[in-house]
Formats: structure tokens, sequence, C-alpha cells
């Protein structure tokens, strides 16, 4: 059972690089994603949102299955830089998990 | 067994900070299409290509042997290749391509410094010093071995005192543009792609090509850059009927290729579906980013024309 990990979401925020505040969960983004993976980038977000470090670690394919195409971009209502969180998500993990 | 996540972006970055590319070539094969172009060392503009037209060609030979691998037991064995490759430069003895592939990528480039100069336009060259963007690393997050290799970029922009850069494909003026700004300080520097040059200069056609063929955008000229007029401009006044496949435009179908150094199966699918658009239109394609190009082109299966737009240029606006 994933759990929440406050830690993890203050670490994030410590960057000050990951914003998807103004996601409205609307599903827009992943209904055009051209990879067709359920968690991105709207469930993924959240995850990271709420701070389920764990759901994170487990998808880590698909934060690096995302083309940075940025359909879903142009597509946002809410305008959520999408392809920069993705790869601030990359960078997070090369340096914690990857140790790159 | 998937391809190591970790392992694979590791190699890249690890050869980016050792070698001065996410895959590293000799310097005098990156710089070999300007051979007998005549064309000055530096100047305040240059045409800069990241290499990343003459890398392309390795990338390919190094996903064919990744495809290989992928889900095999195979794929759990790169992480040696990432303690090997620290030491001799494996990734090299992995990506060999076929000399007709090189070839064809330093045409391109033949092409795209004829273009220029039929318009008119004065510039440079850097030679060995044309170092790639970094673009690659980037894309994986590998942020700090990437901000220092800008640094090592900026130098040779300084040491060439270099003012504008006229850039040859959408990753590089996207890096060079909208990256390297923030990470080096540089706020200077005039990045246009060739397609803007040309139709700035107002360059015109000597014949007209009187043929039919769709338009496949890139996501970071559509999208990033800005680029999207150029290159209708330049090949509707070159007398060809384009045509717009679904998705076209500021809203244009990603060919797959970001996802081939980590999952060459996801990529040929999306390439696939992006085929299926383009072929409804026309069975000739025009692309401008040489990873479209390869990765559409494996896709289509020779089933559709793909050729990269200073082909199609270069016909109409320097013979004729
Ligand atoms: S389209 Fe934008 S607002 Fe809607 S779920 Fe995706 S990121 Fe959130
Ligand atoms: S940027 Fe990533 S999440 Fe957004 S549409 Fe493209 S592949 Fe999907």
């Amino acid at each position: 059972m994933p759990r929440m990990d406050p830690l993890f979401a203050e670490e994030v925020n410590s960057f000050g690089r990951f914003d998807a505040r103004a996601c409205l969960n609307c599903g827009v983004c992943s209904a055009v994603c051209p990879m067709g993976i359920e968690l991105l980038p709207r469930k993924l977000f959240r995850y990271v949102l709420l701070g389920v470090k764990d759901r994170v670690l487990e998808n880590v394919q698909a934060v690096y299955s995302c083309l940075l195409c940025r359909l879903c971009e142009v597509n946002c209502p809410a305008q959520v830089r999408v392809a920069e969180n993705v790869r601030f998500l990359r960078y997070y993990l090369n340096k914690k998990v990857f140790q790159i | 067994m998937p391809l190591p996540i970790g392992d694979t972006v590791g190699i890249l970055a690890d050869n980016l900070r050792m070698r001065k590319s996410v895959l590293p070539i000799p310097a005098r094969s990156t710089a070999a299409w300007a051979r007998g172009l005549g064309l000055a060392r530096g100047g305040e503009t240059i045409l800069y290509t990241g290499g990343m037209y003459q890398l392309v060609p390795y990338i390919q030979a190094l996903n064919r042997f990744q495809e290989k691998i992928e889900d095999s037991w195979l794929a759990g064995m790169i992480k040696y290749g990432r303690m090997a490759n620290r030491v001799i430069n494996i990734s090299a003895l992995m990506a060999r391509p076929p000399g007709s592939e090189r070839e064809s990528s330093d045409r391109i480039l033949v092409n795209i410094a004829r273009l220029l100069r039929r318009a008119g336009v004065d510039f440079g060259y850097l030679y060995e010093d044309d170092l790639y963007s970094g673009a690659l690393a980037y894309d994986l997050g590998a942020d700090d071995v990437v901000e220092a290799h800008t640094r090592r970029l900026a130098g040779v922009f300084k040491k060439y005192r270099v003012k504008r850069v006229i850039t040859v494909d959408p990753h590089t003026t996207h890096m060079l543009r909208s990256v390297y700004p923030a990470l080096t300080g540089q706020h200077d520097l005039q990045v246009k792609s060739y397609l803007e040059v040309l139709v700035e200069r107002g360059a015109v056609p000597r014949k007209e090509l009187r043929l039919e063929a769709a338009l496949h955008d890139s996501c970071l000229y559509a999208r990033c850059e800005n680029v999207l007029q150029e290159q209708r401009t330049l090949l509707l006044r070159a007398g060809v009927d384009l045509k717009e496949p679904a998705d076209s435009g500021r809203f244009t179908l990603c060919c797959g290729g970001p996802a081939e150094s980590l999952f060459p199966k996801k990529a040929r699918e999306t390439a696939a579906k992006r085929v299926e658009q383009l072929k409804k239109v026309s069975g000739r394609v025009v692309t401008m980013c040489p990873i479209c190009l390869v990765n559409l082109r494996k896709a289509a299966g020779g089933e559709i024309q793909l050729e990269d737009i200073s082909g199609y240029l270069v016909r109409a606006y320097c013979e004729g």
C-alpha cells in the first residue's frame, strides 16, 4: 500500500523547479498524449504533488517515456509546463536513484 | 528485461562529460562534410551544426544494437558497459554506422551551406570546435553535465568572437536559443535557424519543382521556436503543392524519436502512427529534423518517400 511521504513533496519543492499546482486534473493531457501511457502526465504529477513517492519510484519508466513533445502543453487549459516538470523529475531520479 | 534506464542515461551523460558528446565521434568526422567547401574558420556569423545530423547515423546504429538486446538478458549487461565505457569508448564500438548513412547526413549539411551562400549569407564554420549542443542529455535530465558542457561551448563562441549563430536542426536551435542563455548567462548571441535566415534574405528559387508533398512539422520548431511559416513559405515559393496531414503545424504529432534511446519499440509504434497520417495525404514527405527523418523512415519501411527539406530547397533554389 503506497504511503504519502510529506518529506518527498518538501524535497521536490526545495528545488523550486516542479510546478504543477495549476493542474485542474481535467485529463486533456493524457487524452492527447501520443505515448498512450495511462500515468502520463496527469496522474504522475498528482502523485508528486501528493507526495506519493512509492508510486513515482514504481513508475520510473513512464517518467523517461515522455517524448517532451509538448502536445499536452498546447492543449492544457491551465498552461502547466509539462515538459519542464517531466525533465525535473528525470533530474531528480538521475540524482537520487541513479546517482548520475 | 527492458533497457536499464539509469545505466543508459549514465553512459550518455558520462560521454558528454568526458568526451564532449553523448555518442563520441571523432571531431574530424563531425567536420568532414565541410571539406572542400572553403568555409572560413570562425567569424561573427557561423553555421553551427551542433553535430546533430552527423550524430544521427551513430544513434541509429546504437539503436539497432539496443533493439536487438531490449527485452533480452543482454540488457542487464549494460551496467557493466557503463563501467567499461568510463575507461574505453565502448559506445563508439557499439555504434558503427554504414558509410552511406554518414554520407547522406553530410549531404544535407552541404545543401544547407549551398542554400545560405546562394542567399548571399556570409558565414564561417568552427570545424573541430563545432561541439555538440547537449540536447539529448538535457532531455534526459542530466542537467549538471549539460551545464558544464554549455560553459565549454560558451568558451568556444568567445574564442571565435561569434555573435550570430545559424542552426540547422530544431533540437540545436532550441538548445541555443531557449536553453543556453539561462545556463550560461550569455544573452547576446543571436540564434536563427537557416530556414528563418533564408526567408529573411528573401531567397528566390531558380526553378519550380512542381510536385506534391506532405509536411511533417518538428515538435520543437512548431511548439517552442515558432518556426512554422518559414518552411511553408520556402516550399510554396519553390512550387511545392503542400499537403497538411491531420495534426499539423502547432499541433503536429511527434515522430517518437525522443523515446528511441530508452524505448526503441515504443518509439517505432509512435512513428508508425505518424506515418499512417502522412501516408493519407501524400506518398512524399518533407521533414526538417534528423531525428524525425530516421525515425519515420524506419517506421515507413519504404512505403513513402521521406526527405529532408534541404534536398527540395537546394534543387529549387540552387540548381536549374
Ligand atoms: S491538461 Fe493541464 S490541467 Fe488538465 S490534467 Fe493535464 S496538466 Fe492538468
Ligand atoms: S510531452 Fe510527454 S506527456 Fe505530454 S503529450 Fe508529449 S509524450 Fe505525452
